[in-house]
């Protein structure tokens, strides 16, 4: 089993999975909470570079995390998205909350 | 006369068998020649209407959920049925994000998401005695220069090129 979550700093990336439904955002969820919580998690990136599947819940589980991170001054993005789950973040609204890249952001002091 | 081929699924309401529900209808419409995107639509379609009957429908218990499928000429119809809660007011639950279980992360983007990767959705439902999701896409059988035969070859770049050109249409 891959690592799901990786930690540099005060980074965490959520390495997402092929699907995320609404099945594999409830296991996503427990965990990235106990941890947002536990460690000082100031950055929160999912990475989308093996997902290639997500519905309403995956939306919904982002949404959460999102409103998370905000409420504790820290910062969300969206990195390695291809063409399918562009268009599922585009439809759902959540690019204009959350900043999306193809590739891996360029922004200094995000890693 | 025209083509048509059934079949009807039936499968406990746990959250593992919503990828088994939408990948046996992803299954069964190849048979209709689908591009890569018009199979994802499905799949996310289906994903939504299963997921509502198991979290909304029955509300984490263990009942059961059943998707009848249609496949008439270049048609799919899919029905998606639970016999949980039921919706007491169903233009409301399919307003864009509404929902009734805020506090468990649900986006409100079901219905929402039904409507926008199928052609039409009607919802038919009662108080306990639950809700069916029906739902029809028409599959195009368009060739764009040959470019989606090259797709069923799993020739991937082509298929890559072929769903950009689409999108940048919608």
């Amino acid at each position: 089993m891959n690592q799901v979550f990786t930690i540099a700093g005060t980074v965490m990336t959520i390495h997402l999975p092929a699907e995320l439904d609404h099945h594999s955002a409830e296991q996503i969820r427990a965990e990235a909470d106990r941890l947002i919580r536990t460690r000082n998690i100031r950055s929160l990136m999912f990475d989308f570079a093996g997902t290639s599947f997500m519905d309403s819940s995956g939306i919904g589980m982002i949404i959460g995390r999102y409103k998370m991170m905000r409420f504790m001054g820290g910062n969300v993005v969206a990195i390695r998205v291809g063409e399918a789950m562009r268009r599922i973040l585009t439809l759902s609204g959540v690019y204009k909350v959350i900043d999306i890249y193809e590739d891996l952001p360029q922004q200094p002091g995000l890693y | 006369m025209m083509h048509q081929n059934e079949m009807k699924l039936e499968f406990d309401s746990r959250s593992c068998n919503e990828s088994f529900a939408r990948v046996t209808v992803a299954a069964f419409m190849t048979q209709l020649d689908p591009t890569l995107e018009e199979v994802a639509d499905v799949k996310t379609a289906v994903s939504e209407a299963v997921t509502n009957a198991i979290i909304h429908g029955y509300e984490g218990r263990v009942e059961k959920v059943t998707i009848f499928c249609r496949l008439e000429g270049q048609e799919l119809y899919v029905e998606v049925r639970d016999y949980g809660k039921g919706i007491a007011d169903v233009p409301r639950a399919m307003e864009p994000l509404y929902t009734t279980k805020e506090e468990c992360d649900r986006a409100g983007m079901g219905f929402s998401f039904m409507e926008a990767f199928m052609d039409s959705l009607e919802v038919e439902s009662a108080p306990e005695r639950g809700t069916c999701v029906k739902m029809r896409k028409r599959i195009s059988r368009e060739t764009d220069g040959g470019s989606d035969d090259e797709c069923r070859d799993g020739t991937n770049a082509r298929c890559g090129e072929a769903i950009g050109n689409r999108q940048e249409r919608l």
